[in-house]
């Protein structure tokens, strides 16, 4: 064994061959657990399918001949009969699930302390932030709904709009949703004890995944709400 | 750089109680290699009788009246798509990448075993559901296997209904089994591999599942997206791929969606999907090449790059499938381009292929026939694959069978021979005995030359222009008769070659029982694999203790050493170096 480590220390090269060297060493590439290094895995392959939605959705928004629906309107909600205020309701959304993304981080913290108790809720307290998030959206699809927009069609123009809308923000909703199914299974783990002697990686791997919820939804907040 | 030991050593194994937790719900990766293995390889015999439907059609269409023009688009479909996906895709990842993985990189199991077992039962569902669609009102899906929209979804177009529903069901579950597994070959690579066993001592099969799981990774979302957005419109009324049209003399109820952009989706999978096949064949058979030979690989470092460029390059030539869809004719300049450079690191591993052989001392047993079959054919499938590269080329080639005999070649024919270059290779350490090697090299030979008679006459057809597709040619001023000759001697070659596959049966259930025992090292190969203490491998592969690596894979005839392979786990410093990657002049020495 230690023959074989000296042999490799013994190789250090330094620039791209170094870099080439460290990559491939020995038994691991990346000093991290499995469950961590197959949740980066899996997140990159996740960010090339909204990759793909989001691709295919800014072609058929180019290539339709109808008029996009101006979203400012349309995701416009008045308050107490006053005057519509444009994008409100998914301000108050994007500005949740970024807070969510701050206890997860408190979370993760506290797990590496092996501060259980605080870990648990902080992770609870992130699963009722991505709840409240579905629930606005149940709303302000129910909104949409009422309005006329289907699917299929819309009052305002490209009937690509809804079918944009509701494949795009449905598949993101589905990513929270299970998400928060995933957290709160984590956070009842945590708090029984399950992860004393394991250690407390798999916060962080919820962790990981809930941040890249929230990251792709700054994505199509900005691609599809901003534009 | 440095060598760190990790604390998943002592990592538990989920152990098998009773017989259904050890050949059925089976966390092993041995068990579950054979399960994808033995399915994939049942839904292939499915598609290669498809096949046989279709050629009797072709061949003889006054004669034949098994199919009528809906069922021969129908096998069409689903004769491309099962040998691309179900076969092809889950044999070389879902069996060889797990039967090889663990025990190339000297591990117990998979990272995550219970995630690997479901990711073959899942397969199976997406197997089951794909199956189900030939017992739906109007059958399978009849749009050929690329799928493309509006045809896809137009009256008229068998299975225009539920057959390509659940056609795309079938293909997102297999999505979903893919991921799970391909997840867990990528971080076994990554993560688990034994001590001493640097990445650059891998044996390039490693390196090719490797990299064809992480192609297959990044490229199977775009199907999936594709699939999702073809459910809608099909499903809901969306118009995400279907424009305006008019359908059976009705106006559709779809309007602004764009074709085009189905098909850039479905390439940005499909290409890359190319080279998940390939990949894994060009690392099995460098392994295969190398160990009958008696020879190191030539040029190992040159030979994962290529792999990893090949892997990078394979992600920006998708359009050179759409010379003919109405593209910018601009795009068409930079994918034949991008084409033509992708052409240079395979050249460079086919080089290295015939170099390694090169003064080798080379057993012709059957692996090794279907190795270099392979050669062979994947240089006639790649140097057709430079002409359709070349947009000037392509124009009047495209649909016709020149690149039906393409892509055959190249992808259908060289991983075949590929696979069962593997299967005769790795099947002594699966199983415990020998295959018949008579049995095997009439197999070969019949297997190897009937390819031959089937696709070489298949140019012609597509110089001439005949096009693919048809289900009869009917009468037309520029195919001459003799076209219909030509059809004819190829359907008596596919049937030929369709029904000597039986051979390979025969040897594996008659190996089975009465296949001399093999021990655990027949060819005398170094890779850790056959370096196990049991043969076949028992659960836990390794016996007390892991092995320990001390060299690459490839010391094979090294001067002054009594015998002529040297194993991975073998310590001491003779043959070549333990930089042997850095230092070509040792690597040159020790091949003369």
């Amino acid at each position: 064994m230690s023959d074989i480590a000296a042999s490799n220390l013994a190789e250090t090269k330094s620039g791209l061959a170094g870099l080439v060297d460290d990559w491939s060493t020995d038994k691991q590439t990346y000093h991290v657990p499995w469950g961590k290094a197959m949740m980066w895995v899996f997140l990159v392959s996740d960010t090339f399918i909204f990759t793909c939605f989001l691709v295919g959705y800014m072609t058929v928004r180019m290539s339709t001949a109808e008029p996009w629906p101006v979203p400012a309107e349309v995701f416009a909600l008045s308050f107490f009969g006053g005057d519509p205020i444009p994008l409100i309701l998914i301000a108050i959304m994007t500005f949740i699930l970024i807070t969510s993304s701050g206890t997860m981080a408190l979370a993760v913290n506290y797990g590496y302390r092996k501060d259980k108790r605080m870990a648990a809720i902080l992770m609870m307290v992130t699963a009722a932030f991505g709840a409240s998030f579905v629930g606005m959206q149940a709303f302000e699809w129910t909104k949409l709904i009422t309005e006329g927009v289907r699917p299929w069609g819309n009052p305002w123009g490209a009937p690509q709009f809804g079918s944009v809308f509701f494949m795009v923000t449905g598949f993101h909703g589905l990513h929270v949703t299970a998400g928060v199914i995933y957290l709160s299974i984590v956070a009842r783990k945590v708090a029984k004890g399950h992860y004393d002697k394991k250690g407390f990686e798999i916060v962080e791997i919820t962790g990981l995944y809930w941040h890249f919820v929230d990251l792709v939804w700054v994505f199509i907040f900005a691609f599809f709400y901003l534009w | 750089m440095a060598y760190v030991p990790i604390a998943d050593q002592d990592h538990e194994l989920h152990d098998p109680h009773s017989f259904v937790t050890k050949y059925i719900w089976s966390q092993d990766h041995k068990v579950i290699a054979i399960q994808y293995g033995g399915t994939a390889i049942l839904v292939g015999l499915v598609a290669l009788v498809l096949s046989a439907l279709m050629r009797l059609q072709l061949g003889f269409p006054d004669t034949f009246s098994l199919i009528d023009p809906s069922a021969y688009y129908q096998a069409v479909t689903m004769h491309g798509m099962i040998m691309v996906v179900y076969l092809l895709t889950a044999l070389f990842l879902g069996g060889f990448g797990n039967y090889l993985i663990p025990l190339m990189c000297g591990t117990r199991d998979m990272v995550f075993p219970f995630l690997n077992m479901l990711s073959f039962w899942v397969y199976l569902l997406s197997v089951l559901i794909l199956m189900s669609s030939f017992f739906v009102t109007g059958g399978p899906t009849g749009a050929g296997w690329t799928l493309y929209p509006p045809q896809t979804i137009t009256p008229g177009t068998p299975g225009h209904d539920t057959g390509i529903l659940l056609m795309l069901i079938s293909l997102g579950v297999f999505i979903i089994a893919f991921t799970m597994g391909g997840l867990n070959y990528v971080t076994t690579i990554l993560q688990a591999r034994a001590r001493g066993l640097t990445m650059m001592r891998l044996p390039l099969s490693v390196w090719g599942i490797l990299v064809a799981t992480v192609l297959g990774l990044f490229a199977f979302p775009a199907l999936l997206v594709s699939a999702i957005m073809m459910t809608f419109d099909l499903t809901l009324g969306t118009s995400f791929f279907m424009p305006a049209i008019m359908a059976a003399g009705e106006q559709m109820d779809y309007n602004g969606g764009s074709p085009i952009l189905f098909q850039h989706l479905f390439w940005f999978f499909g290409h890359p999907e190319v080279y998940i096949v390939a990949l894994p064949a060009f690392g099995l058979v460098s392994d295969v090449l190398s160990t009958h030979a008696r020879k190191n690989i030539f040029g190992y470092r040159m030979m994962v790059w290529a792999i990893i460029s090949i892997g990078g390059l394979s992600f920006i030539v998708w359009a050179h499938h759409m010379y003919v869809s109405g593209m910018n004719p601009y795009f068409g300049f930079f994918f034949a381009t991008t084409t033509l450079i992708i052409a240079v690191p395979t050249a460079m591993k086919v080089y290295n292929w015939v170099l390694t052989l090169w003064e080798g001392d080379i057993r012709l047993n059957t692996p090794m026939l279907f190795a270099i079959g392979f050669v062979f054919t994947f240089v006639h499938g790649g140097l057709t694959g430079l002409f359709l590269g070349n947009v000037v080329i392509d124009l009047p080639l495209s649909d016709t069978y020149f690149v039906v005999a393409h892509f055959h070649m190249v992808m259908g024919v060289s991983p075949v021979l590929v696979l069962f270059a593997s299967l005769y290779h790795w099947f002594p350490k699966v199983t415990g005995r020998m295959m018949n090697e008579t049995l095997g090299k009439l197999h070969f030979w019949c297997t190897f030359l009937g390819t031959y008679a089937i696709y070489l006459p298949m140019h012609y057809l597509g110089f001439l222009g005949v096009p693919r597709r048809y289900y009869a040619m009917g009468s037309t001023d520029f195919i001459p008769e003799s076209a219909q000759a030509l059809n004819a001697n190829i359907t008596i070659a596919a049937i030929f070659v369709g029904v000597v596959q039986i051979l390979f049966f025969i040897n594996v259930f008659w190996s089975l029982r009465n296949g001399k025992p093999a021990g655990n090292n027949p060819w005398g190969a170094n890779s850790l694999e056959w370096q196990t203490p049991d043969t076949p491998p028992k659960h836990g592969n390794w016996g007390p203790e892991l092995p320990v690596v001390h060299r690459w894979a490839y010391d094979y005839s090294v001067p002054g050493y009594p015998q002529d392979f040297i194993p991975q786990n073998v310590a001491g410093d003779f043959g070549v170096s333990e930089d042997h990657d850095h230092d070509v002049a040792k690597e040159e020495q020790s091949g003369a």
